[in-house]
């Protein structure tokens, strides 16, 4: 049965795709698309596309994707359910002796050296969208002559907006988007 | 069990929250720790900040999409499995609702020059968000004056910003460097180390 088949794909994907978003990706791949022939390549490249441009993690946006197109609502439903099931499972267990013994003084000190590196790849991020924003290119490929003024410009408004007035994360997000939208409207390029 | 109102109070922030930020996270996983670690740590004062430090690590350690790794230790850690659950629902509600719609009419969202516009210049204002948490977060582990820590942090950014060495991997090496830092240096009083600001 289809439906079955699409369940435990996704499960599959949630069960193996560690490292995140972009790592679930190939495996994805490997499922929809070689194994169970359930989409063509170039579906699944749209797929993609969609699934980069939309809010939400990259296998749950893939899971009601290929779920909505392949077998309606209970697909969405079985599909994404199948992508959670193994983080619920796993994570819930990693949860439990977390709070169990956080507060041991030797997991304190493991997990003290761990934080700075958090920090980081959530500095790394930042910078990697920031980088995408300012030039749409990776860091390897800037080049200094191609940065957008206007996304330049909302970035400093909008870090100045978070830091000097606390100004809510969200507002600054939906707020970028609409103000960046008009900006190249009245300059005609859009 | 009864549960009181107070608990249901709970939950229902607790869904609001999550559906809020989730259906803002342009841009994978560390947007949504980003955000969580403005509304769960600063706003509602339900978490600490260390605390939502080793939860993005697990969370990353773990496989699944991470922000319902996040939201299921985050979710559980407020309300029990029921916090898990609600977390959950609030997390995969939006993509779901999101995607749905778009599946049917694609075509015409992937060629619409606004959308392609918005989605550009969010970036710029997604990034101020992520830096402004990591302006913070930086701020503390330097606070630590533990040489260590501040090497390690900014060694871990050249191994993944420069090297795209896996965030995997850094924290699996992390957890070696910790490891070896209980056992060689076991004379050391570690209360305090970690900020308390």
């Amino acid at each position: 049965m289809l439906i079955l088949k699409l369940f435990f794909a996704f499960i599959q994907v949630g069960l193996f795709s560690v490292g995140g978003g972009y790592a679930a990706i190939p495996l994805i791949q490997e499922q929809i698309v070689n194994i169970y022939g359930l989409m063509s390549l170039e579906e699944f490249s749209d797929l993609i596309t969609v699934a980069e441009m939309t809010p939400g993690p990259i296998s749950i946006n893939s899971a009601t994707f290929v779920g909505m197109r392949l077998a309606g609502i209970p697909g969405v439903l079985l599909c994404t359910l199948g992508c959670i099931i193994p983080s619920f499972c796993i994570c819930l267990i990693l949860a439990h002796f977390y709070y169990k013994y956080r507060s041991v003084s030797g997991v304190q000190t493991v997990l003290g050296a761990m934080r700075p590196a958090v920090v980081a790849l959530i500095a790394s991020a930042g910078a990697s969208i920031l980088m995408l924003g300012l030039f749409q290119a990776e860091i390897h490929e800037v080049v200094l002559s191609n940065i957008r003024v206007v996304e330049l410009g909302i970035f400093i408004v909008a870090l100045f907006l978070l830091r000097k007035f606390k100004v809510n994360a969200i507002m600054i997000i939906l707020g970028s988007g609409v103000a960046g939208t008009v900006i190249y409207a009245f300059m005609g390029s859009i | 069990m009864v549960m009181m109102k107070k608990d249901y109070g709970k939950l229902w922030t607790l869904f609001r929250s999550m559906f809020a930020l989730s259906a803002c996270t342009f841009g994978g996983g560390f947007v949504i720790v980003s955000l969580m670690k403005k509304k769960f740590v600063e706003e509602l004062h339900w978490l600490e900040e260390d605390e939502m430090l080793d939860v993005t690590a697990i969370t990353q350690s773990s496989p699944g999409p991470l922000p319902v790794n996040a939201s299921v230790i985050i979710g559980y850690r407020i309300a029990g499995v029921a916090g898990s659950l609600t977390a959950i629902s609030g997390t995969i509600l939006p993509p779901m609702i999101i995607i749905s719609i778009i599946s049917l009419f694609y075509d015409q969202f992937r060629a619409n020059p606004y959308i392609a516009a918005a989605l550009q210049v969010m970036r710029a204002g997604v990034a101020a968000v992520i830096f402004d948490v990591v302006i913070d977060l930086a701020g503390n582990v330097l606070k630590t004056r533990r040489v260590l820590y501040i090497v390690m942090m900014i060694a871990a950014f050249v191994a993944t910003y420069l090297l795209d060495v896996s965030a995997m991997l850094i924290i699996l090496a992390c957890l070696g460097i910790g490891l070896a830092d209980l056992f060689i240096t076991p004379g050391r009083k570690r209360e305090g180390g970690w900020h308390k600001c």
